[in-house]
This record gives C-alpha cells, sequence and structure tokens, in this order.
C-alpha cells in the first residue's frame, strides 16, 4: 500500500481521470476515499463518486472552452473582436440559460444527497451500543450494555513503521453484521472520532452527547484518528476498530468480563500495597495517561504543562492530598483532566506514588488505594 | 464611451502638493498615500505569513516532529492564516480601494479622509498584537502556551490557552474596528462622492465588488467582535457562554464564527473578481459580457453568503430539517459562481485576446477558481463532507478557492494598476515568468492535498503517518517554490518603483471599452490631488 504511492504526481495526475470516469476505486493507492466496509459508508462512497464524476465533466467542458477561446480568439492571430456580441440573443438570455443548466445538476446533486442523509440520520434500534469519550489525548469506549470499558491509547512506534501514528495499545472490537451505534461525546475539548471506512464524522462535544452508526460488512482492522484539533496531542490520537464475527465478539467480551471483575476485586480491596508494587503499576498508568503531557521525566513542556519533577505539590514539602487532589479533580480551565471518573483508586494510588518518587522527587511517602476512596 | 475632464487640475494655487516627510504618512488623509500604505502593509504581512507557511511545510517534509514541538506548529498555522486574511488579502484590498475607488468614480478623495487614516493606522497597531500573541509564552514564562486552535479559535481549547490568546482577542477587536472603519467609508464614498454623471450602472465591476463587500463586513463583523468578547468573558470573568458545565454551548461559539466566517470568504474573493471585471474585459477588448447579471450575481452572492454559515459544521449533530437546509443552500451557491465564470469566459469569446500578465492571472483565476466551485459543490454534499470533514481535502479546497480567487486576483490587480500607481511599466518577460512560476507552484503544492486529504489525512496535525509521506513531499516542495517566487514579486515591485519605461495615461490598449472607470483619464502617476473639479461621463 505504501510503496505504491511512490508513483507519485504524475502518475496521481494521471490516475485521477481515470480512475475517477471508469468509476474504479483506486483505494490501495490511497488518491480516494478508502474502500468502504460498512453499509452506510457503501452508501456515501457512491455519493462521493457520483460528485467527482459531476465534477469532473463540469471541469473538462470549463477547461475546453477556455483552451478553444484561448486558441481562437487571439490578438496575434488576427481576430477581430466583436463588440456586439453581449447584446446577441445569447448575450441576452445566456444569464438566464446558465443557472437553470446548473439549477438542474444543484438539484439532482442534493436530492440524491438528502436520502443519503436520511440513511445517516436512521435511528432504528442498535444491537451495540458504544459511548465513545475523546479526551486529551486518548479514546475511551464504554459498551452500554456490557460494563466494559477500552481505553485507546497511541502505541509507540518509530516514524519509519508503516503504522506509525496509526495502532493503539487497546482497539475498539465490534461485530461485523450489526448495527452498532455510537454516542459520541467528550470529557475535555471538542475531539472528532473519525474512520473512514465504517463511519461518518460526527464531533465529540463536551457536556453533549452527537449519534451516529454502523453495520460492518468486512471483517479486518479499521484505522483512522481524531479530526478536530484538540491540542498538543491531537496528531498523536488514532482510533482504531477491530471487526469480528460475532462469535469471536462474544468470546472477547466474555474475557474482558472476567479481567475487569477481577481488577475492580483488587482495587477496591483493602490490601495495603508494598512500595514497590505501587512503583511498577504507577510507572505503567503513567506512561499511558499522563506522559503525553507530562514527559517521560516528569519534565512537563515548560510553559505549556508543567513539571512534575521537583514540582511544588509532587515533590517533598507539598502535601500528598494536594496531588491527590489534582489528580482525582483536575484543574478546570486546563488541559489536566480529572481523572477519578477514568481510573480505579489503585491505579490513582499507583501513580501518584510512582510521581513522588521518580525523577529526583523525594516525598517518599507511599499512598494507597483507600486514600484515593476518601479523597473521592 | 468617451470621458471629458481636466488634465490639469494641479495648477489649482491653494494646491500645494503632498506634505514632506513622516508627516506625509502618519497624519495622511489623502486615498492615494493611504492606499500606497495599505499595500504596502499587505506586501510585509504576505512575507510574515509566507514565512510561517514555509515553517509549515518544512515540518511536514517528513513524518516526525522536526522543527518545534506540536504547539508551536499549531500557533503556526493559526497565524498563518489570521495573517493571511486580516493581515494581507484584506488590506490589499483596502489599499487598492482607497487608490482606486475614487479615481473610477472621479471623486477627489474618500468620503472620510481622516476615518480613513485611522482605519488603516489601527491595522500595525494590531499587527504588533498578534506578534504579541505569538511571543506571550516566551516573553511571560508561566502564563501558558501558543494560541493552538487554528484560526476559528474554538472553545474549549481556547478557553484552555495563556495570554496569548488574550493578545489575539485584541488583535481582531482592532482589525475588525479598522475593516469596519474602511467598509463604511467606501460604502460613503460610493453612493455620495461619484462624478454626477456617473450613476450606478456605469460603475466599475470594481467599485460594485467593493460595495457588496463593505456591506458583508458591517454586516458580520460586529457578530466576530461578540464571539470573541464572549470568549474573553468566559476566560476571565466566570461567564459560561461556552461551557457545557455552567449551562453554555461550545457549539454557539461555532455558529457565531462562521455566521462571520463564510460571508468572510466571499470578502475576500469579491475584490479579486472586480479586478477580472477590469482585467478580462481590457485584454480581450471586448466588452464585459453580462455586467448586469455581475452585479446582480454579486449581490445574490452576497446575500445566499449570508445563511449558509453551518455548511462548516455539517458533523455538529444538527437537526436532519437544518442539516438539509444548509446543504441546499451552500449547493445553490454554485449557481452565482457559475453565472460569474461562465460570464468571464463569454467575455474572451470572440474576443482578441493578448496576454500581458493581468490576463494570464485573469484566465488562471477562471479555471482554478472553477474547481475550487467544483470541490465546493462536493463538500457542500452533507454525507460526503462528513467523510472530508477536518481533512486535507477541505485544506486543498480552500486554498484553491483564496489563492487563485482571492490572491491572484490582487496580483493581477497589481500588474494591471502598477504603471498607473507608479507611473513606470513593470517589466513584462519577469511579470510573466512570476505568473508561471507561482502558479505552477501553487498546483505542485495544493493539488495533491486533495489526495491526502480523501486518503484520510487530518488537517492541522504536526505529523502524520508515513502512507502520506510522497504527497507532502510534493506539497513541500511546491509550497517552497511557491514561497521563493515571491521574491521575483517583490523584486519586480521595486524596480518598477524606482524607474523604467514611462507608463502612458492608458497603458493598456483595451481599458477603455465597456464599463471602464476614470482613473484612466488622469495622467500616470495621478497628481497628489485629482478631480478637484468633477468630471463629466458622456
Ligand atoms: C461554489 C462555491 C463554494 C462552495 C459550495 C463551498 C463549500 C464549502 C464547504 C461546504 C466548506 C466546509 C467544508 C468542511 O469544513 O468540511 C468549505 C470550506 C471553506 N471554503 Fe468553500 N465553498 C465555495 C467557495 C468558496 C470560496 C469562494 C471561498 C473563498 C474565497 C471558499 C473558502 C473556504 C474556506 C476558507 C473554507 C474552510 C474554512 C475552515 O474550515 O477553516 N469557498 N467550502
Ligand atoms: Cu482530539
Amino acid at each position: 500500500m505504501v510503496s505504491k504511492n511512490k508513483t507519485g504526481l504524475p502518475a496521481a495526475l494521471l490516475l485521477l481521470p481515470l480512475g475517477l470516469l471508469t468509476g474504479v476505486a483506486r483505494a490501495d493507492y490511497g488518491y480516494n476515499l478508502p474502500e468502504p466496509a460498512a453499509t452506510l459508508t457503501q452508501e456515501i462512497f457512491d455519493l462521493h463518486m457520483l460528485t467527482t464524476i459531476v465534477g469532473t465533466i463540469i471541469m473538462v467542458i470549463v477547461t475546453a472552452m477556455i483552451v478553444y477561446a484561448l486558441y481562437a480568439f487571439r490578438h496575434d492571430k488576427g481576430a477581430v473582436p466583436d463588440q456586439e456580441f453581449h447584446n446577441s440573443w445569447f448575450g441576452q438570455w445566456a444569464w438566464v440559460l446558465v443557472p437553470v443548466i446548473v439549477l438542474g445538476i444543484d438539484l439532482s446533486i442534493a436530492s440524491s444527497a438528502s436520502s443519503t442523509l436520511s440513511s445517516v440520520e436512521d435511528r432504528s434500534k442498535a444491537d451495540v451500543t458504544v459511548k465513545v469519550i475523546g479526551s486529551q489525548w486518548k479514546w475511551t469506549y464504554e459498551y452500554m450494555d456490557d460494563g466494559i470499558k477500552v481505553v485507546s491509547n497511541l502505541k509507540k512506534l518509530e516514524p519509519t513503521d508503516p503504522l506509525y501514528l496509526r495502532d493503539v495499545d487497546d482497539p475498539l472490537v465490534l461485530p461485523t453484521g450489526q448495527r452498532v451505534r455510537f454516542l459520541l461525546t467528550s470529557s475535555d475539548v471538542l475531539h472528532n472520532w473519525g474512520i473512514a471506512e465504517i463511519v461518518p464524522k460526527k464531533i465529540n462535544i463536551p457536556g453533549y452527547i452527537n449519534e451516529t452508526w454502523t453495520h460492518i460488512t468486512k471483517e479486518g482492522t479499521y484505522r483512522g484518528q481524531c479530526y478536530e484539533n484538540c491540542g498538543a496531542g491531537h496528531a498523536f490520537m488514532p482510533a482504531v476498530v477491530r471487526a469480528v464475527s460475532p462469535a469471536e465478539y462474544q468470546q472477547w467480551k466474555t474475557e474482558r468480563k472476567t479481567q475487569h471483575a477481577q481488577a475492580a476485586a483488587e482495587a477496591s480491596s483493602d490490601k495495603v500495597w508494598a512500595k514497590e508494587e505501587l512503583m511498577a503499576k504507577g510507572q505503567e498508568v503513567y506512561t499511558k495517561n499522563c506522559l503525553a503531557c507530562h514527559q517521560a521525566q516528569g519534565q512537563g513542556i515548560p510553559g505549556v504543562f508543567p513539571a512534575l519533577a521537583g514540582g511544588k505539590i509532587t515533590n517533598g514539602a507539598g502535601a500528598a492530598a494536594d496531588h491527590i487532589n489534582i489528580v482525582v479533580k483536575g484543574k478546570t480551565g486546563t488541559a489536566m483532566a480529572a481523572w477519578g471518573p477514568q481510573l480505579n483508586d489503585l491505579d490513582i494510588a499507583a501513580v501518584v506514588t510512582f510521581e513522588r518518587n521518580s525523577w529526583g522527587n523525594t516525598a517518599g511517602d507511599v499512598v494507597q488505594p483507600k486514600d484515593i476512596k476518601a479523597a473521592r | 464611451m468617451s470621458v471629458a475632464t481636466a488634465h490639469d487640475d494641479h495648477h489649482d494655487s491653494h494646491d500645494h502638493g503632498p506634505p514632506k516627510g513622516w508627516q506625509r504618512w502618519v497624519y495622511s488623509t489623502n486615498h492615494k498615500d493611504i492606499g500606497t500604505m495599505y499595500l504596502f502593509f499587505a506586501l510585509f504581512m504576505l512575507f510574515f505569513g509566507g514565512a510561517m507557511a514555509m515553517y509549515i511545510r518544512a515540518e511536514l517534509f517528513m513524518p516526525g516532529v522536526q522543527l518545534a514541538n506540536p504547539d508551536f506548529y499549531n500557533n503556526m498555522v493559526t497565524d498563518h492564516a489570521l495573517v493571511m486574511v486580516f493581515g494581507m488579502v484584506m488590506p490589499a484590498a483596502a489599499g487598492m480601494a482607497n487608490w482606486m475607488i475614487p479615481l473610477m468614480i472621479g471623486a477627489p478623495d474618500m468620503a472620510l479622509p481622516r476615518l480613513n487614516n485611522l482605519s488603516f493606522w489601527l491595522l500595525p497597531a494590531a499587527a504588533i498584537m498578534l506578534i504579541l500573541s505569538i511571543l506571550a509564552p516566551y516573553l511571560f514564562p508561566g502564563t501558558g502556551g501558543p494560541v493552538n486552535t487554528g484560526w476559528t479559535l474554538l472553545p474549549p481549547l481556547s478557553i484552555q490557552n495563556g495570554i496569548g490568546m488574550d493578545f489575539t482577542i485584541f488583535a481582531i477587536h482592532m482589525l475588525g474596528i479598522s475593516s469596519i472603519l474602511a467598509s463604511i467609508n467606501i460604502v460613503t464614498t460610493i453612493l455620495n462622492m461619484r462624478a454626477p454623471t456617473m450613476t450606478m450602472m456605469k460603475m466599475p465591476l470594481f467599485v460594485w465588488a467593493w460595495f457588496f463587500t463593505a456591506l458583508l463586513l458591517i454586516a458580520v463583523m460586529p457578530v466576530l467582535a461578540g464571539a470573541v468578547t464572549m470568549l474573553l468573558f468566559d476566560r476571565h470573568f466566570g461567564t459560561s457562554f461556552f461551557d457545557a458545565a455552567g449551562g453554555g454551548d461550545p457549539i454557539l461559539f461555532q455558529h457565531l464564527f462562521w455566521f462571520f466566517g463564510h460571508p468572510e470568504v466571499y470578502v475576500l474573493l469579491l475584490p479579486s473578481i472586480g479586478v477580472l471585471g477590469l482585467v478580462i474585459p481590457t485584454f480581450a477588448r471586448k466588452p464585459l459580457f453580462g455586467y448586469k447579471a455581475l452585479v446582480y450575481g454579486m449581490g445574490v452572492l452576497a446575500v445566499l453568503g449570508m445563511v449558509v454559515w453551518a455548511h462548516h459544521q455539517y458533523t455538529i449533530g444538527m437537526s436532519l430539517w437544518a442539516t438539509n437546509y444548509f446543504m441546499i443552500g451552500t449547493i445553490l451557491i454554485s449557481i452565482p459562481v457559475g453565472l460569474m465564470l461562465m460570464n468571464f469566459i463569454f467575455t474572451m469569446w470572440r474576443g482578441s485576446m493578448t496576454f500581458e500578465t493581468p490576463m494570464l492571472f485573469g484566465i488562471a483565476i477562471i479555471l482554478m477558481f472553477s474547481f475550487a466551485g467544483v470541490t465546493g459543490v462536493m463538500l457542500a454534499v452533507v454525507p460526503a463532507d462528513m467523510q472530508y470533514h477536518d481533512t486535507m481535502f477541505v485544506v486543498a479546497h480552500f486554498h484553491y478557492a483564496l489563492i487563485p480567487g482571492a490572491v491572484f486576483g490582487l496580483y493581477a490587480g497589481v500588474f494591471y494598476w502598477l504603471p498607473k500607481w507608479t507611473g513606470h511599466m513593470y517589466d513584462e518577460r519577469l511579470g510573466k515568468i512570476f505568473f508561471w512560476w507561482t502558479t505552477i507552484s501553487f498546483n505542485i503544492t495544493f493539488f495533491p492535498q486533495h489526495f491526502s486529504g480523501l486518503a484520510g489525512m487530518p488537517r492541522r496535525i504536526v505529523d502524520y503517518s508515513i502512507q502520506y509521506t510522497e504527497f507532502n513531499v510534493i506539497s513541500s516542495i511546491g509550497g517552497f517554490l511557491f514561497g521563493l517566487s515571491h521574491l521575483l514579486f517583490l523584486y519586480i515591485i521595486i524596480q518598477t518603483i524606482r524607474g523604467g519605461q514611462k507608463a502612458p495615461d492608458k497603458p493598456w490598449e483595451g481599458s477603455q471599452i465597456g464599463t471602464p472607470g476614470l482613473e484612466w483619464t488622469l495622467p500616470s502617476p495621478p497628481p497628489f490631488h485629482s478631480f478637484t473639479q468633477a468630471p463629466v461621463v458622456k
């Protein structure tokens, strides 16, 4: 897929009219919308091809007229200007003729678009409902009927990897052949969850819920990303869906539920954790959730994201209570999210402990899940 | 039509010529001097905004984050747009309006000369604010990061920004006030200062174009000012206009912004269409085809342009009814746009064309702007736009609309009027080289973005996955060539100002055909005080 792109612009210029006029989707060359993998996106794709073809034909006509004029009516060929052309029959009526033709084209495009739009807004009953929550900078997916939650973070790869910026640690898993409804929202700023193969975009707005849907027809992995500028990490927010058969989907769900139950039991038990355990777990949580802003060495980005290394709240003198508070409740008006609703007590305890004892921070204290429970 | 006028206005005894030194410029109330200042300001901003574009293309040359952090990148994207829109295209068009409208309609000056001075001098002040907004994170460390929202300044992200955002808001306020004052002046001048025999339907198309532009600006600029003021209140005074947690609505800002923002694209476009309405008949040696249709077409465009704003927000989740309305309204815009382009093509038809630099730009505009109209209709189709939205496809669309539609129109105007302004002919050979160089490099830059956009590359990202590499390499190379070509532009202008072949009063053979202005009845360059007695159009 990637290597074929090497043909570059000349090929692109040649392929555009060719590919478009013959209606061939050149998906593997990446010159067109990706090949649809759902009923709805197929309908949209066809609409896109319709407008592209109409547009191409119009461009061909306009170009031909201009080229002909440039050839036929040039001064150095001795062309004599027709000073009365605008008063001819044509000159008197062209202002009606042309708009009427354009109106005809417009209305036929609009009616076809309008019926596709009705399919997009179709609100039939869904088999699976997933809430897609955007946050700086990751996606959280909640299966509304099953209490399963998936958090998708960028998978760090080298810029030479074919999946650079297109892969996540934990993709959203969906069944094929079933109607899936997406409820879109955000926890901080605007985001836009977009995967062209399977779903038309609607933006994720904090405090509001948008709705879109899909009915995936082909198994496979579909990749997209965030399409609404959401700040520094905007380029680093891939959205990945793994579409599997309904049977495989059921199996995956069962596994997830068991894992969830175990983790929840562990986090809420009144067990007192050893510092090493918390540090190890904390590093994991930090890497997944906090590193994007506060950076690998806790140095932050000056002026943008505060440093945690040697920070007022995170280091020796600062009280652990303040530290816990800002992690649980966030800081309004900044990119610092409230992690309370997103992470369990154990995770927060671990990450706070980790931050207070890393990168030269010398607080030395150990925070336990029960401290977090109390602070909530 | 022929024109009788007094060439010898300047022998008038109290006519003392321009004041000397800096006072001539700082206190200027002379429409030509203010026009010149506007044009130089725009030229400066072209290079300032262009430098940011070069940074953007350099960063996108290869996958990976190479030159600076993502926030700085987003800051450059934001300010590139703000500088080009408010600092370059609008002032350049206003400069031409200042220079040409009084000359075309036979007025001695703008109706409100002192206001004119104020509306110009607000611009440098606004530019300083904008530069401060870029520097704020470094000048005032600890007050937050750069403005990283994109030119749409959407909350809640714009609430998170540091004090750079406040400087941006003040800059927008000043730019807005400047535009409104200039527009009031232009409308007043057109309505009240025409030579007695210059009826509205005899006005050159450029004057009509600016008339509609000015009305649009007066109508929508206050809405933007209101929106950014509400943003300021949300940021500092505890209101929640745009914060759902406090009962507000983040989408409200988008409606306000685009109620301004969509007409704004016509503000950028119309003056250039006005220039086309002079350039094409001149070099086709034949009157404008459908002059009246063009005037009404621009009126329809201005009105329609004000009621389709939400086509920038198809993905925010509007009702089916509203979405359908905005879709059909937007698609219908292709009617006045198509009518305009048709009129220009039929102006060339059965003409007798020569291809001086302004005409070359004129033809390129018709071709490439048609293409922007076609991608515009594609974008107008809601379900398809749900795929295109916020991808590079949109970036390609609006650069095809804005660079030919607005910027090339300004270049055509510059070359068309340079002889009139400076009294010297520019170097035609260099002009043609400049035309081919910009046009080819422009297409190399932006054409591939249609493909990367369809393939899924989002806009406003600092880094991309390697499947988009080839398109971006081509775009960047084209971009650097495009940027470089402007050094030639600068050279041509300086060369023309400094000397060269003396320009006749009517440097272009065909400039008197159809509905020309009175500017050609004056010497090149026109005297400091022109039309002290009203000329007569026969
Ligand atoms: C037939 C005429 C046109 C139609 C139907 C049209 C349609 C559209 C639509 C639907 C969008 C929104 C796409 C999206 O964000 O997903 C858009 C974006 C845009 N258009 Fe056009 N357009 C037309 C002509 C123009 C003209 C004349 C200009 C300027 C001279 C222009 C400048 C822009 C700009 C600047 C944007 C992007 C704004 C942003 O998101 O930052 N368009 N156009
Ligand atoms: Cu996002």
